[in-house]
């Protein structure tokens, strides 16, 4: 071997047989150590924590909330300053951003998680229920009252137990503006033909028949939980989110037919739109109507509020009817190992109570309170239609990323929608690739 | 040889230990040569680095090949994790439609930081380097993007490209979908990283060129040689290393874009990127673990691609 003649060659040469002096297996095995090493820290550290919260006496319980925005937020405070006025035990609420709470959710529940944590209906939990993430309510569901079987039903895991304490929840549904409607003489649409003679309408005046904004991916959801509502019915639907039905079936077919349809009076250019412009374009009069939930009375002033109305989404198959519809429940589960489980009880309790409810009521105009035992004489017109409606709905989903697997609803779903609005001619190439990933993910 | 001084001195060291007859001898004498702090300093400035380059580069890189083969998701422990073999490859490549977009967009990325972004910083740094009237004020505008984070420019490029409410739209009177339209939101981002970069090479060219010997430039301009002449004949030459650097972080750039489509739409809808994919998959909810490493193991492979000749270049130049 000959010496190296400059120096960069001298310093490239050391670098192989340093790697290579440690050798790829004994790599490996280090890997494997450093797994386990992590590994029994948190098990080591949940071991801690169970340890440390069989005091009793302690007077606090934490609350991980993804209330970050200013009024839930401090709607949550007042709900949390009741309970320490009825029980003595102070919550610690630790706010997080509402997009990274989701997002890291899963690292959250693994480790160190708040002794009470809020979260979705759902999919969603039932799938934390199975993976052994989330205490059993049970028992405490004994305690509570004013609840519909709707809401133990969408409390409870796959196992039969329930895990989870629903506290509000809001109804997706076509909104539209009372002065506009009433100026132009337009009818709530009946039927799809109705909802389509409407749009032709409105075009000829000069609106966007529908508000439409799919930047983000979500709102897409909503259109195609709605028409598959209608079109195939509830149990349909929700086989088909638990990836139990085909998406290559006619079925599936139609509901994109049926959209592909009514996308011309949607508002043009959605992938590019954020659902507040959509939103704002109805509030400024330029759209006729917008299929959202009732969180689209943010972008309106106060002085807006009663101008707002809603109707729900039209009857397509009159053997389905027009009855189920998405109204997602927000609420609260426990951690699998609470470090006061007494505490985290009570607090759970609480939040389910109907006075937790009614501070809630007083408070925020732009939710509906699940307990049916609350005072609702506060609600707005449009809180007590929206409950009205929620009312005499037969069966009620989630939405479509609560209803399956996250990792199917935001790898899968949101690029495939966004190319379904992009080119809508190629539906039976689009069912296919959703049918192929599908198969993939939930074999896995 | 004699160009290599340093080196010679180096080889003068050991030559005593190459004869074979005083090998053990040989070996003793050169490790007296250093004292003891001498030994201590360089076993620590050998294995700190070593340690932090392979706890924190080398093993996550080899956990990321390894977890490719599975499809753990994120939750459980190790030993739950199922082998699935080449599964997450060929899903990624024939069942994964955002794929190709992806590669297709890095590959544009670099081609237009490359072609247009580059050049155009060095001309600027060129055109700076005049001593210009207002030079400072030219030098702190252009770099301005630069000290903003990619996530901020993100969100001041939207004011400029929302559809309804954006600036661009307004003052052009149309009503072109700029963020939203795959066709045409790729080039608008381009636009925005483009701007960043610019201000980046720009500053890097312009501390290499202030660098350069004057006594060069006059003995070009005696030569009777033109501007354009001297810079290509003469300055281009002599700023090779900055060259070398200002050609590293273009690709280093093309290749970790992601801030600027994420903080947009997430990487979708026509801004696919491998980086935006790898996280759209590990990161959040999601978390299909394997699938999103399989992905991040590609990116790796392309980036050896880039660093391997990088540095295959690099050693055939130092060694000419």
């Amino acid at each position: 071997m000959s010496r190296p003649r400059t120096e960069a060659e001298y310093l490239a040469r050391l670098v192989p047989p340093s790697v290579a002096g440690i050798g790829r297996r004994r790599l490996l095995a280090g890997a494997a150590g450093a797994g386990a090493l992590l590994g029994t820290g948190a098990l080591a550290g949940c071991g801690s924590d169970s340890g440390s919260g069989s005091g009793s006496g302690s007077k606090t319980v934490s609350l991980g909330s993804n209330q970050s925005d200013p009024n839930p937020k401090a709607v949550i405070a007042k709900v949390m300053d009741g309970f320490k006025t009825s029980t003595g035990i102070e919550a610690q609420i630790n706010t997080v951003d509402h997009n990274t709470y989701q997002e890291n959710i899963n690292n959250y529940l693994q480790g160190k998680p708040d002794d009470v944590f809020m979260w979705f209906a759902g999919y969603r939990m039932r799938f934390f229920a199975n993976k052994g993430l989330a205490g059993d309510l049970t028992e405490t569901w004994g305690k509570l009252s004013g609840y519909s079987d709707a809401f133990k039903k969408a409390s409870t895991g796959d196992d039969g137990k329930q895990y989870f304490v629903p506290t509000s929840y809001y109804p997706w549904a076509m909104f539209y503006r009372k002065s506009v409607w009433e100026q132009r003489g337009y009818q709530v649409p009946k039927t799809l033909d109705e909802l389509n003679t409407l749009g032709a309408q409105m075009k000829k005046d000069g609106l966007n028949p529908i508000a439409f904004a799919d930047k983000d991916g979500w709102p897409a959801m909503g259109t195609f939980d709605v028409l598959n509502l209608r079109i195939n019915g509830y149990q349909f639907h929700v086989d088909l989110m638990a990836g139990k039905e085909t998406w290559t079936s006619d079925k599936v077919k139609k509901v994109f037919d049926t959209w592909k349809g009514l996308l011309p009076l949607h508002q043009p250019d959605s992938l590019g739109r954020t659902w507040q412009e959509a939103a704002q374009s109805l509030q400024q009069k330029k759209s006729g109507m917008y299929l959202l939930g009732l969180f689209v009375a943010q972008q309106f002033g106060n002085d807006e509020q009663n101008d707002i109305d809603f109707f729900t989404f039209p009857e397509i198959d009159p053997a389905i009817g027009a009855k189920a519809l998405d109204a997602p429940i927000d609420g609260y589960m426990m951690a699998r190992k609470p470090k006061s489980e007494a505490n985290a009880r009570k607090l759970l309790e609480y939040v389910g109570s109907k006075d937790a409810a009614n501070i809630t009521v007083k408070n925020d105009p732009s939710t509906l309170v699940a307990n049916s035992g609350a005072d609702t004489s506060g609600y707005t017109a449009l809180q007590k239609k929206a409950a009205e409606l929620v009312g005499s709905a037969t069966e009620i989903a989630q939405f479509l990323d609560r209803d399956t697997r996250p990792d199917f609803a935001s790898t899968v779903i949101i690029p495939a929608f966004q190319q379904f609005i992009k080119n809508p001619n190629d539906i039976d190439g689009l069912v296919n690739s959703i049918e192929n990933q599908k198969k993939s993910i939930f074999s896995s | 040889m004699s160009d290599l001084p340093l080196i010679q001195a180096d080889r003068a060291v050991p030559s005593p230990a190459s004869t074979a007859t005083f090998t053990g001898g040989g070996r003793g004498r050169r490790l007296r040569l250093l004292s003891r702090t001498d030994r201590v300093v360089i076993t620590l400035m050998v294995l700190v680095p070593l340690l932090i380059v392979v706890g924190l580069v080398w093993l996550p890189a080899l956990a990321t090949v390894a977890l490719s083969g599975t499809n753990w998701d994120g939750i459980g422990p190790l030993s739950e994790i199922t082998w699935v073999g080449g599964r997450n490859y060929s899903d990624v490549i024939h069942n994964y439609p955002p794929f190709q977009p992806a590669i297709h967009n890095n590959l544009l990325w670099l081609a237009a930081l490359f072609v247009v972004a580059t050049p155009l910083g060095m001309f600027l740094a060129v055109l700076l380097d005049k001593e210009i009237r207002g030079s400072r004020f030219y030098q702190t505008a252009l770099y301005l993007p630069v000290v903003l984070s990619l996530a901020l420019i993100g969100f001041v490029w939207q004011l400029i490209y929302s559809r309804d409410q954006g600036l661009l739209n307004a003052v052009l009177g149309t009503s072109t979908d700029w963020y939203g339209d795959p066709d045409v939101n790729i080039w608008a981002v381009l636009v925005a990283a483009g701007w960043r970069h610019v201000g980046y090479i720009m500053l890097l060219y312009l501390a290499g060129l202030k660098g350069v010997d004057p006594s060069l430039r006059e003995a070009a301009s005696v030569d009777g040689a033109s501007e354009t002449s001297t810079f290509f004949r003469v300055v281009f030459p002599v700023m090779r290393p900055i060259n070398i650097i200002v050609l590293v972080v273009t690709v280093i750039e093309s290749l970790r874009a992601f801030d600027l489509v994420w903080v947009i739409n997430k990487g979708r809808n026509g801004l696919e990127l491998i980086s935006a994919l790898v996280t759209s998959n590990v990161v959040g909810e999601a978390s299909r673990i394997g699938f999103g490493s399989a992905l991040a193991t590609i990116m790796l492979m392309i980036s050896l691609i880039f660093i391997t000749a990088y540095l295959a270049v690099v050693m055939r130049e130092d060694r000419r």
